[in-house]
């Protein structure tokens, strides 16, 4: 049975700069409070000050948290560690990161059992298999004696939800459970939380940047920004009637509308043409074949102005494919036209031109900007490179650039370091338009954004699009992304494509089973929507 | 193309940067920075504002210090601070130029290696791990044995038997960096090799690379010293400081001037080489977490 929560005038701050502003809240036993909020909002830091513990740097500074009886900020070093993993336990983001990968997942899951001393080890075991059995996961019995790598990323998150649960804490608390996941993992594991989190009572905190996710899980939800609270409700309430600006542009970049393409939109001229591409990595076997096959007889046409998304779950070739189009894998079968021309598979043998005219855009951006070169270097070696602009004609193109992603010119100056998630995006963008390109090939590049910064960098995305023709393959796994500036689907599984589906037909079904499985699982932003897939399919194995 | 990099608006923010990064010095680094400077100054000058020649003998053997002899003198009533200072030219100037070869062209060769073929990363790598096999004293003994001992002999030796280690440091690191996403896009661009290794990879790990310098500095300045020991380093009556530990090893015992004066000295400069290391902003912003 849960434990009554009531923090009041939380404050947390860093050094001079405060990360959790006098925050106050009130859960009641058993109740679900989500968090919501963008990356530096202060959610995490608040779910971790609930237990009591700062990061690195950080310091609680003043406030209270009452978990039942106990004044969790009182506690000394001794206290606290008694009440962690005991009263209140957490389950992070990563899984894998979370999981000692030497030893058997059964010894770490009975762990805070045995630790706390609340069970013997036998009946934690027994315990720990009942718990495998109640979050749904194949073969509860002999899963614990496999080791992290060999389950996959939705079940060691639910491994990890066993681990939290043992000691039967009164307090749970969820940080980005299922953000990791791909949207039909996700939906297995949701369900699962929500089930143990129900039948036994506890007290939830769920963090997420997911409304759609959150509207599933949470009885009440708090909105964060900048460490404040800006709105507080029920869920219904909330998604219903939001009262806070900042609330309703969460709501309205949730659910990304479609951009429209303008007049640019599909031509008749055909700019990319593959034929029964095939790819992998290893050496190649007597038959031509890699040793491992990520792609299988791919067969697309991508016209001018057009652009297409790709999608399926992590593992189904759809960043490969992007890589064999850029040149950076030359394929072991099959062909490449642009532009009416044979594309050489290998990056040595095109020429300049037609480097220039294909970019690639990677979803990570603090790994696709260089940290030690400046924002106008980066930019500036594109124009150098391909058009050896210099002096006065690249400073006025870098500035036309910056103005074009709607960055301020005065960011020329800084490092990437020095820049925003969003910005960094950008900056991304910016150096690909740089080569001037006719294709540029976008690898999940909203994927590690803000809900907010995410809907602008689509805003953008679509109108570049619309002012300057490029066509775009548009990588994502995400659908709703993907609907918001494609003309036409392609759904790809284990290497193959499935389906192609046009923007017309998007609402039009039937399509291809796996297409309506996904559309399925991505969560909608109401409550309930859950239930219903419950009901729609009751008996789900994952 | 290097000629259009340096088009004029890369060198600016790189100045800066570099003015900054003086800027956020702490006080160690500073003291790091000022010792190393004087024993430069040392090295360089010293010998020519001293009043009295290293090589001049005729006082007490093994005399305290004394206002006359500020570190007293040594086995041949030599005075000791000439001796230091003068000493100072071989150590400080030989031990820096052997591991400045040795980390060059190890950083060098190992960005070759990472941003190549397989193939020149695999030769590459074995030959080196060839060398390392070697025993590095071994080795040195081996060429200074066959080629006689002179400055040039002392500089290659130990640059070679530094190199295989910093090449694998550099190699580990830049490894790392080659997987990353920038340097993917810079190939699909179409960059060469050279461009790839130069300008997206050896920034990334210049400061790693600086940490191990300092690391290899010390290493270089103890072989050298160790050499000298043996009496195979620099030859009398010329001495750096490890040669002087040796000449007057005898004085240990009593716990003369002479043998703890050249010791500090070593002490001194290897411990400022990495405080200033350590003050390097680049790495304080690592160790706090960003990158």
């Amino acid at each position: 049975m849960g434990a009554t929560v009531v923090v009041d005038k939380l404050s947390v701050s860093a050094g001079n700069a405060t990360l959790v502003d006098a925050l106050s809240l009130t859960i009641r036993p058993g109740e679900v409070l989500a968090l919501i909020g963008e990356s530096g909002s202060g959610k995490t830091t608040t779910a971790l000050a609930l237990m009591g513990h700062a990061r690195r740097g950080c310091r609680i500074s003043g406030g209270s948290v009452r978990i039942g009886d106990v004044n969790v900020l009182s506690l000394g070093a001794r206290q606290l560690r008694a009440l962690r993993g005991r009263a209140v336990s957490y389950i992070a983001q990563s899984a894998a990161a979370s999981f000692d990968p030497s030893r058997p997942i059964l010894d770490q899951v009975v762990e805070p059992a045995v630790v706390h001393g609340t069970l013997p080890r036998g009946e934690a075991e027994l315990k720990a298999i009942a718990l495998f059995r109640e979050l749904a996961l194949p073969d509860p019995e002999t899963i614990g004696q496999r080791y992290p790598h060999q389950v996959s990323g939705g079940q060691l998150q639910r491994l990890m939800a066993a681990m939290a649960l043992i000691t039967d804490p009164e307090v749970v608390i969820l940080d980005e459970p299922t953000t990791a996941l791909d949207v039909t993992t996700q939906v297995e594991v949701l369900r699962a939380f929500r089930r143990v989190v129900r039948e036994r009572q506890v007290t939830a905190v769920y963090v997420s940047h997911d409304l759609a996710v959150v509207a599933q899980m949470a009885d009440h939800i708090l909105v964060l920004r900048d460490g404040r609270m800006r709105e507080v409700g029920t869920t219904e309430r909330l998604l219903a009637a939001p009262q806070n600006e900042y609330t309703q542009s969460l709501l309205a970049a949730a659910r990304p509308a479609p951009r429209s393409a303008g007049t640019a939109a599909a031509g008749a001229e055909v700019l990319l043409r593959l034929q029964g591409l095939s790819a992998g990595y290893g050496p190649r076997g007597r038959d031509g074949k890699p040793a491992v096959t990520i792609l299988e007889d791919i067969n697309l046409e991508l016209k001018r102005g057009q652009a297409i998304g790709v999608i399926g779950e992590s593992g189904s070739g759809k960043t490969t494919l992007a890589r064999v189009v850029a040149g950076l894998l030359p394929p072991s079968t099959g062909s490449m036209q642009f532009d009416g021309r044979v594309l050489p598979p290998e990056l040595k043998a095109r020429s300049r031109d037609d480097l220039r005219r294909i970019q690639i855009v990677f979803q990570s951006a603090d790994t696709a900007l260089n940290p030690s070169q400046t924002i106008e270097r980066i930019l500036a070696r594109p124009l150098q490179f391909y058009r050896g602009l210099k002096g006065e004609a690249l400073r006025r193109r870098i500035d036309e650039l910056l103005d074009l992603v709607k960055l301020p010119r005065a960011l020329a100056d800084r490092l990437p370091g020095g820049l925003s998630g969003g910005q960094k995006q950008r900056v991304n963008l910016a150096r690909a338009l740089a080569a001037d390109p006719d294709l540029i090939l976008c690898d999940e590049v909203t994927s590690a954004l803000d809900t907010v910064v995410g809907a602008a960098v689509l805003d953008l995305i679509a109108e570049l699009r619309r002012e300057l023709g490029v066509s775009y393959l548009f990588i994502s796994h995400d659908l709703h992304t993907v609907r918001a500036v494609c003309d036409e689907i392609v759904v790809m599984r284990h290497g193959k494509k499935l389906a192609q589906v046009a923007r017309a037909d998007y609402e039009r079904g039937p399509h291809h089973p796996y297409y309506e499985e996904l559309a399925r699982a991505v969560p909608e932003l109401r409550r309930g929507w859950l239930d219903e897939l419950d009901r729609a399919r009751p008996a789900l194995v994952a | 193309m290097t000629t259009l990099i340096h088009g004029g608006i890369v060198e600016r923010p790189a100045m800066r940067r570099w003015g900054t990064r003086l800027a956020h010095f702490g006080i160690t680094g500073w003291l790091g920075l000022a010792v190393i400077a004087f024993w430069a100054a040392a090295a360089a000058f010293g010998p020519a504002l001293l009043s009295q020649s290293g090589d001049a003998g005729g006082a007490d053997v093994f005399a305290p210090i004394s206002a006359a002899h500020w570190f007293g003198t040594d086995y041949l009533g030599r005075d000791m601070l000439a001796r230091v200072i003068e000493g100072a030219r071989y150590t400080v100037g030989v031990a820096f130029f052997a591991t400045l070869l040795a980390s060059g062209s190890g950083t060098l060769l190992a960005l070759l290696a990472a941003a190549s073929e397989r193939w020149i990363d695999g030769t590459l790598s074995r030959v080196l791990d060839t060398l390392t096999a070697i025993p590095s004293k071994m080795f040195a003994l081996l060429i200074v044995a066959g080629f006689g001992s002179s400055i040039p002999v002392l500089v290659v030796t130990a640059a070679v038997i530094y190199l295989p280690g910093s090449y694998r440091m550099a190699r580990a690191l830049a490894v790392n960096i080659n997987a990353l996403d920038y340097v993917t896009v810079a190939r699909a661009r179409g960059e060469g090799t050279g461009y790839v290794m130069l300008q997206e990879i050896l920034p990334n790990i210049t400061g790693p690379m600086l940490a191990d310098f300092g690391l290899r500095f010390v290493y270089v300045v103890l072989l050298l010293a160790s050499l000298s020991f043996l009496g195979l380093g620099i030859q009398p009556p010329e001495a750096d400081w490890g040669s002087l530990v040796r000449e007057n090893i005898e004085t240990l015992a009593s716990g003369g001037a002479a043998v703890i004066a050249p010791s500090i000295a070593i002490a001194s400069l290897t411990i400022a080489v990495n405080l200033v290391i350590d003050n390097l902003p680049g790495r304080v912003a690592r160790e706090r977490g960003g990158r």
